[in-house]
């Protein structure tokens, strides 16, 4: 044990490294491309408080494409894309940019059913008051769908970690990268059991959290 | 304070086209209190909503205050709706604030400022009896809590009328009872004028002025709450009335009754039930009156006094003593089983 540990230790750390570093960056950055995306979406919509049935349909389309295509797919379809925008198409920068596109389509879906759960009663107790939209969409739809957009974020979160397992494709590194290069390639199953006991760890704990921070909000 | 004027209102969802409304005029004035009555689908909730244009009337103009709502651009609705206050169904509170939060966060959203909101919500939680309750959340609130909270989220706008959207349906007779006394209320000593829609003939009858009667997108009677039960012109009308004051009167009683005489119904009203009407009908007339089942309808104002009378007699005599019954301002109706 002592001796896996000195020998494999350190590549497990810096796996954890990078796979923590890709999943938060490019949670965060498709939180902040997802929520507009996901109230643009529940605004848009037949009966929203922006109607506009065009616009929808293409922000439904574009959501729909991406999220058909497969996450390996993807990374290479939009490499010149990605090379453009992150400077290079390799290691942890290059991966970012892929990670995001592949997400934020998705956490805008998480984020538009969630909030469409908000009791439509509310939304129009607030506009009766003479509240204007925009104040709605923030003190009483996203403060009211605030616990599901957190179990949506949770989900999303996990959903990343396993994509950055491919990212070790580009040469990104992380966990995923580790158990295929020297589990799988190289016949090593130790390193494999090892790193696949680290991305539980890990995912029982995003999920705990996501949990126990959803109820907090709730309050009911 | 409330004029509609010629409203209709047309879904039309696919191939459907529903007529909500049909021609709907009516006026609330300053003050009172306004009831539209009608079975679900009657077009009701249509009606309300375009008061503070939660729907678009298709045609057909809306005066509130004297202002043409229908004219006024998305601030200027937005500083008319601040006006108009309203309660709903499902109560409608945020979920994720407490009682006090609810109240506030519109005042907050509104730009009223940190002091007065403190002292607003404070003021109508005390008004609606909810002071103790403050930190806690809907989840733990009855119907009729619920329901104090967003006439207390209402009433902090400090509006001037009160839109009323089945606020009771949903509760049970005695927390429905408590609410209407927290209405009435409202508009004796606020001041404020309740425009309200219901399927529940109590609640037009305990705290309405007037009403207006609906049925498949028109007003098929309107007049003062007194009238209209009295003496109830339509059909619908006498329907919804019958079935609050109904007599059950088994048919074979009312087969052996009619042998011998007339059944009448009674109606009294203010003045009229002082005097000793029946007396003095069995004393001026060959008459004997006996009275087969009553009952009282309290309205606002006023009670209403029914009797199912049966008249032993000769026609003739019959006939003059419900000729004198009526010259003593009583409403009498003749009943044939």
């Amino acid at each position: 044990m002592a001796e896996f540990i000195n020998q494999w230790g350190d590549a497990i750390w810096q796996g954890f490294i990078q796979t923590m570093q890709m999943t938060v960056i490019s949670l965060v950055l498709s939180v902040l491309v997802g929520i507009p995306l996901g109230v643009s979406l529940i605004l848009t919509r037949k009966g929203g408080q922006a109607e506009n049935p065009g616009l929808y349909a293409v922000l439904n389309a574009i959501i729909n494409v991406i999220r058909s295509i497969p996450f390996i797919i993807l990374l290479f379809l939009i490499l010149p894309v990605t090379k453009l925008i992150a400077g290079t198409t390799i290691g942890v920068q290059g991966v970012i940019f892929p990670l995001v596109v592949s997400c934020a389509p998705y956490v805008a879906r998480l984020m538009e059913s969630a909030m469409l759960e908000v009791d439509h009663g509310v939304i129009e107790a607030y506009q009766s008051m003479g509240i204007s939209t925009t104040k709605i969409v923030w003190y009483v739809i996203i403060r009211e769908a605030r616990s599901p957009m957190i179990l949506g974020l949770t989900i999303a979160a996990i959903g990343l970690i396993g994509e950055t397992a491919m990212a070790g494709l580009v040469g990104a590194g992380g966990l995923g990268d580790l158990a295929y290069q020297f589990g799988y390639t190289r016949f090593q199953p130790d390193v494999m059991y090892a790193v696949i006991i680290v991305l539980i760890v890990i995912v029982q704990i995003i999920q705990s959290l996501g949990n126990a921070f959803a109820r907090g909000l709730k309050k009911n | 304070m409330i004029d509609i004027q010629h409203v209709s209102k047309t879904f039309i969802t696919g191939k459907n086209k529903v007529e909500a409304l049909k021609d709907v005029s009516l006026k609330v004035n300053k003050g009172e209190i306004f009831g539209v009555i009608g079975y679900s689908g009657a077009g009701k909730s249509t009606l309300i909503r375009c008061v503070n244009l939660l729907e678009h009337p298709t045609s057909g103009k809306v005066l509130v205050d004297g202002t043409d709502i229908l004219k006024l651009n998305r601030a200027g609705l937005r500083k008319l709706r601040r006006k108009i206050g309203m309660i709903f169904q499902g109560y409608n509170l945020l979920e994720t604030a407490n009682v006090y939060d609810n109240v506030a966060i519109p005042l907050k959203l509104e730009g009223v400022p940190k002091k007065e909101i403190k002292a607003r919500a404070d003021k109508y939680l005390r008004i609606v009896g909810l002071t103790d309750r403050s930190k806690a959340y809907p989840s733990q609130l009855s119907g009729g809590q619920k329901q104090r909270v967003a006439i207390a989220r209402a009433l902090a706008h400090e509006p001037e009328v009160l839109l009323s959207d089945e606020a009771t349906s949903a509760l049970d007779p005695t927390t429905t009872d408590s609410i209407l006394e927290l209405l009435l209320k409202v508009n004796r000593e606020l001041g404020i004028t309740i425009f309200l829609i219901t399927h529940e003939l109590n609640v037009i009858q305990r705290i309405c002025d007037r009403v207006a009667v609906m049925e498949q997108g028109r007003i098929v009677e309107a007049g003062t709450v007194v009238d209209v039960f009295t003496q109830p012109k339509k059909q619908l009308t006498r329907q919804f009335v019958r079935n609050e004051s109904n007599f059950k009167i088994p048919d074979e009683i009312y087969k052996d009754l009619l042998k011998t005489g007339e059944l009448v119904s009674l109606t009294f009203l203010g003045e009229s039930a002082k005097d000793p009407a029946l007396a003095t009908l069995a004393r001026k007339f060959e008459v004997l009156p006996s009275i087969i089942a009553g009952g009282i309808d309290q309205l606002k104002d006023q009670s209403i006094g029914n009797l199912l009378v049966h008249l032993k007699g000769e026609t003739g005599q019959i006939h003059d003593a419900v000729a004198y019954l009526k010259a003593q301002n009583i409403i009498v109706e003749k009943v044939t089983g």
